[in-house]
């Protein structure tokens, strides 16, 4: 448990070491990536299996001063949530790594800023001051810019541009907010803990004021309806290994957010933006979903879909009760090894190999002869993410409707119909680029051998697949480290809509 | 009690099958072929294993097996046998197997399609088993995707649209359904199928779900009722069923009809008739016109259709919809007993042993038909079948009058028992329905005549040989049922009749 913010540290070295083992040669950076990714998730597991549950709340790994006179202190903390969310953060870099694998340009800097983005969301995943919390989620986006505009592909400069613009304008409302709050409550200090305390004193109009401010600022991040049209652009831009990232944990940082600072500090703006939040999260789920639909491209099927899972993580948190925030934690976790494993079949095992991913061009290819194991994933991965039973979407989203009817029945049946807008888009996507063609049709256009899969990309897949199935099957593993976390004083305060 | 768990190993050992091929991909076709349908068989010797123990007097659940699963949604892996689940796993235990040999001549990748029919065949088995939702619902959508695959891979020309239709459609009505479920789960705590039934029996249930106020509990019911009606399906959710019938390969077709669409109906009396006792008494009035609509519109549907296979396959929806017909028909009942009610019942659950034995053997007549003319199957495309291949036309014509309902062959029983207690309960309905009866008689006599009467035509005309062995092998135990429970259905009935006298004893009230 102590040992939890070396995820952070390891991180950062490994990124040092990559950069400089990447003077050597490519191999060298992917080895030391590879070592320092599952190394700090080697430490996470293990906190995972250690950790005792604290009905009080977050339990603190370090506290220190930093800088005194504004009251900012280095303070990690961790309780069930932030932990399920640091174990998806090692479980996505280190199968992203492996996805990375080919990876030949500047290799030594790619996995540099590879590791310092994995560094940046550890941290903001273990802060308890909102600070600290600010100051790596800073340090999470500068490197996702880099990736794209250097390694992406399809308008990758237009797409790294954009993502940043949004992530930059939704990170100066968080600090906005979490300024405002801290001034009118002294200046004494930045801990979450203080500021909570702090705001229940405030006015409730001062209150939905900040709420606004930081939810809408978290909530951009997270990809919400309308404010989500960064999400796909920039999931394609950027090469698999980042958008595997992406999609698999940079947007659970908004959500995060949403959840760790949003909410607690200030309950009474959630209680008076819930319906608009609500509608705006089904909403989302079925908008997104309806234009995966009708893509072209292969890879904004994907990129739409996160929008769309996503929705199911806002909808969870809007509905404000411990069974549905437990779903949506537990949404953001299977969500991140879903879409990291779509984004690692359709732009690593796909792309690279047929270097198209235009439906018009895939339906002639017969993928599924070709290439049998990306399309036995895809296959996997998509029955995953319509919500299939026996993987982890399904718990996540029967209790986030468990949870969704007790405060808004009719969100539930939105919620239902883009199930099934999901199922649509999915075996869309299944049926078109991998059995596009009819099954004794000769294989049409470049009928050479594809490279085979390589064993980096069966290992990424294999451990993104078990998973899934092993979260589907018992879901427990984490709801156990989940539910306790939601029992502490703060989340129950949220949950009775500022009420003590 | 027994030690060996039998009922997982029901429902697992097809799917070990199908772990066990995608394992071995160097096994050749014959190998692939065979291992599957080892596999397949299991099921019919350990059901016979399950006859053996089972106590048709009990009604309550036998053999049963009770895991934790998922504490934390107080979710049990709860496996149990009644006499319902019973005739159901022995129907599978016929049709699974039975779809297999249909499949034997299949020559493109045999071990994959055998990897297809055994997840199928063990899902089917694992709904029929299964007492908590969440394994049943599990099971129920698991059993979508080798549906879809075998239809999507194996299928006609049109294969990928009837695929994708046959599963969103699928899969939108489960959604209601889990919708539904969460908030059983919101109100009661459990998502056990016999504990909802005890809350339902006393009326806890529905006061329970009346917190959620307003129209909400209303929903509830619609979102399971929708997720059941399209599996069934239940006229007007009926449009994907032709097509994906139609184009799927003939073993697959066999499955469909002969199992999937059981597991619709399953659903209603195991789930949906149980746990919403009131609202399905207040819908039946407008529910039962819905059956009828089947039985009729299915029937004269048939009989506008040249292509025999979709003809097989509207008369499916006509002969589904007697099962719902009688059901809803006892729904509509306010007073306990009757022997009407326990006709009707006992007539639904021959009549979904018996359709699906009828329908399955009917469509592999038809692929019989396609795989000598060249995939032709329209009803002008032959003539005179009946001297060119005699032996063909005698197990055709047999399974024909059994899905006419030819007395002394099984479809009789059950249609007939159905008509009798239905006829007590509402007789209106009955009257309508009976146009289906005719207009089904009129398009299967119009089947027989047409392809295997006069001169011979079409694809006739030319070299057509009979049965092979293999092909009277798979038909022969088919045949053999029709006449086995035409002459002496009590061997079912007697599985179930306690079940049926028990149900209509504590007939829920509303």
């Amino acid at each position: 448990m102590n040992a939890l913010p070396w995820t952070i540290y390891v991180s950062f070295a490994g990124a040092l070491l990559a950069l400089l083992a990447g003077r050597r040669s490519p191999a060298a950076a992917r080895v030391v990536a590879l070592v320092s990714a599952a190394a700090a998730w080697g430490i996470a597991l293990v906190a995972a299996v250690r950790f005792v549950p604290n009905p009080a709340g977050l339990q603190t790994l370090v506290d220190v001063p930093w800088i005194p006179q504004m009251g900012i202190r280095y303070c990690l903390a961790a309780d069930g949530i932030s932990l399920t969310l640091v174990i998806l953060t090692g479980l996505a870099a280190t199968a992203g790594i492996l996805f990375s694998w080919n990876i030949e340009e500047r290799a030594g800097e790619f996995f540099a800023f590879y590791l310092t983005l994995i560094g940046g969301v550890y941290g903001v995943f273990l802060s308890a001051d909102a600070f600290l919390f600010f100051v790596f989620y800073e340090i999470a986006i500068v490197p996702k810019y880099f990736l794209i505009a250097i390694w992406g592909s399809t308008n990758r400069e237009y797409g790294a541009m954009k993502l940043a613009l949004y992530s930059f304008a939704g990170s100066s409302l968080v600090l906005a907010g979490i300024l405002w709050a801290y001034v009118s409550g002294g200046g004494q200090s930045f801990a979450l803990g203080d500021l909570a305390a702090a705001a229940s004193h405030f006015t409730h109009a001062q209150q939905i004021g900040m709420f606004t401010l930081v939810f809408l600022g978290f909530a951009v991040l997270a990809g919400m309806f309308p404010f989500h049209t960064w999400a796909p652009t920039g999931h394609v831009a950027a090469p698999t290994g980042a958008s595997m990232l992406l999609a698999g944990v940079v947007m659970k940082l908004g959500a995060y957010g949403c959840l760790r600072v949003a909410l607690p500090l200030f309950p009474v703006g959630l209680a008076f933006w819930q319906p608009v939040i609500l509608w705006l999260a089904v909403i989302g789920i079925v908008y997104a979903g309806l234009v995966a639909l009708v893509q072209d491209d292969f890879k904004f099927v994907i990129g739409y879909s996160s929008v769309s899972h996503m929705g199911f993580v806002l909808l969870g948190l809007a509905a404000a009760n411990a069974r549905a925030v437990s779903g949506a934690v537990l949404q953001m976790f299977s969500h991140g090894v879903i879409a990291g494993l779509l984004f690692a079949v359709v732009g690593r095992m796909v792309y690279e190999r047929t270097h198209t991913r235009k439906f018009a061009d895939l339906r002639l290819m017969s993928l599924y002869r070709r290439l049998p194991f990306a399309a036995v994933v895809f296959v996997i991965a998509g029955l995953a993410s319509m919500g299939m039973p026996g993987f982890s979407g399904f718990p996540a989203e029967l209790t986030i409707l468990i949870g969704v009817w007790q405060t808004s029945p009719w969100c539930t049946v939105v919620a239902a119909l883009g199930v099934l807008v999901a199922a649509a888009f999915t075996l869309r996507a299944i049926q078109v680029a991998f059995f596009g063609a009819p099954s004794e049709a000769p294989v049409a256009g470049d009928s050479g051998p594809l490279p085979p899969i390589t064993l980096a990309e069966k290992s990424g897949a294999v451990l993104l697949i078990g998973a899934t199935v092993l979260i589907g099957l018992r879901p427990d593993l984490l709801l156990d480290l989940i539910r306790p976390a939601l029992q502490s004083p703060v989340f129950q305060a949220v949950f009775n809509g500022g009420a003590p | 009690m027994s030690a060996l768990p039998t009922l997982s190993l029901i429902v697992f050992l097809p799917w070990a099958g199908a772990l066990l091929l995608a394992l071995m991909p160097k096994l050749g076709a014959r190998g692939s072929r065979a291992t599957a349908l080892a596999f397949s068989l299991s099921t019919l010797a350990l059901s016979a294993v399950a006859i053996g123990s089972f106590n048709p007097a009990t009604t309550g659940y036998q053999l049963a097996e009770l895991h934790d699963w998922i504490p934390s949604l107080n979710v049990h892996f709860s496996l149990g046998l009644d006499g319902l689940s019973l005739i159901l796993v022995l129907l599978t235990a016929i049709i699974g197997p039975a779809g297999l040999l249909a499949s034997w001549r299949q020559e493109r990748d045999p071990r994959l399609m055998g990897i297809f029919f055994l997840v199928l065949q063990g899902s089917a088995l694992g709904v029929f088993l299964a007492l908590d939702f969440v394994p049943w619902f599990m099971f129920w959508e698991l059993s979508l995707v080798p549906a879809y695959f075998l239809i999507k891979l194996w299928g006609g020309p049109g294969a990928p649209r009837a695929a994708y239709q046959f599963m969103v459609y699928t899969i939108g009505g489960s959604a209601f359904m889990l919708m539904g479920f969460a908030a059983i789960f919101l109100t009661t705590g459990t998502l056990d199928f016999p504990e909802l039934s005890r809350l339902a029996a006393d009326g806890t249930l529905a006061s329970k779900l009346a917190t959620l106020g307003g129209f909400w509990p209303h929903a509830v019911f619609l979102g399971v009722f929708l997720g059941l009606a399209v599996k069934v399906p239940l006229f007007p959710f009926h449009s994907w069923l032709p097509s994906a019938y139609a184009e799927a390969p003939v073993g697959a077709s066999m499955f469909l009809t002969g199992v999937m669409s059981k597991m619709g109906v399953y659903g209603f009396l195991r789930i949906l008739w149980p746990l919403f006792p009131a609202p399905l008494h207040a819908a039946s009035p407008c529910l039962i016109w819905l059956a009828v609509a089947g039985v009729v519109f299915g029937a004269f549907a048939a009989m506008k259709q040249s292509d025999l296979k979709r003809m097989v396959a509207y008369s499916s929806i006509n002969h589904v919809s007697y099962c719902l017909l009688a059901l809803f028909a006892v729904s509509l009942v306010t007073r306990p007993g009757g022997s009407a009610a326990t006709s009707a019942l006992a007539g639904a659950l021959l009549q979904m042993f018996n359709h699906g034995v009828s329908a399955a053997a009917l469509f592999f007549c038809v692929g019989v038909l396609e795989s000598r003319s060249g995939g032709r199957r329209g009803l002008g495309d032959f003539g005179g079948v009946r001297t060119a291949a005699p032996i063909f036309a005698g197990f055709c014509g047999i399974s024909l009058f059994s899905s006419l309902g030819l007395p002394g062959l099984n479809g009789f029983v059950g249609e007939f028992l159905i008509f009798r207690g239905v006829w007590g309960l509402a007789p209106w309905c009955t009257a309508v329905a009976c146009l289906g009866l005719f207009a089904t008689a009129f398009f299967l006599l119009t089947f027989w005549q047409r392809v295997f009467h006069g001169p011979r035509a079409g694809a006739a005309a030319g070299a057509f040989s009979d049965l092979s062995r293999l092909e009277i092998a798979t038909l022969v135990p088919l045949v053999a049922l029709m006449f086995l429970f035409g002459v002496l259905p009590q061997l079912l009935t007697g599985l179930f009749n306690p079940l049926v006298a028990a149900w209509v004893g504590h007939l829920p009230l509303p």
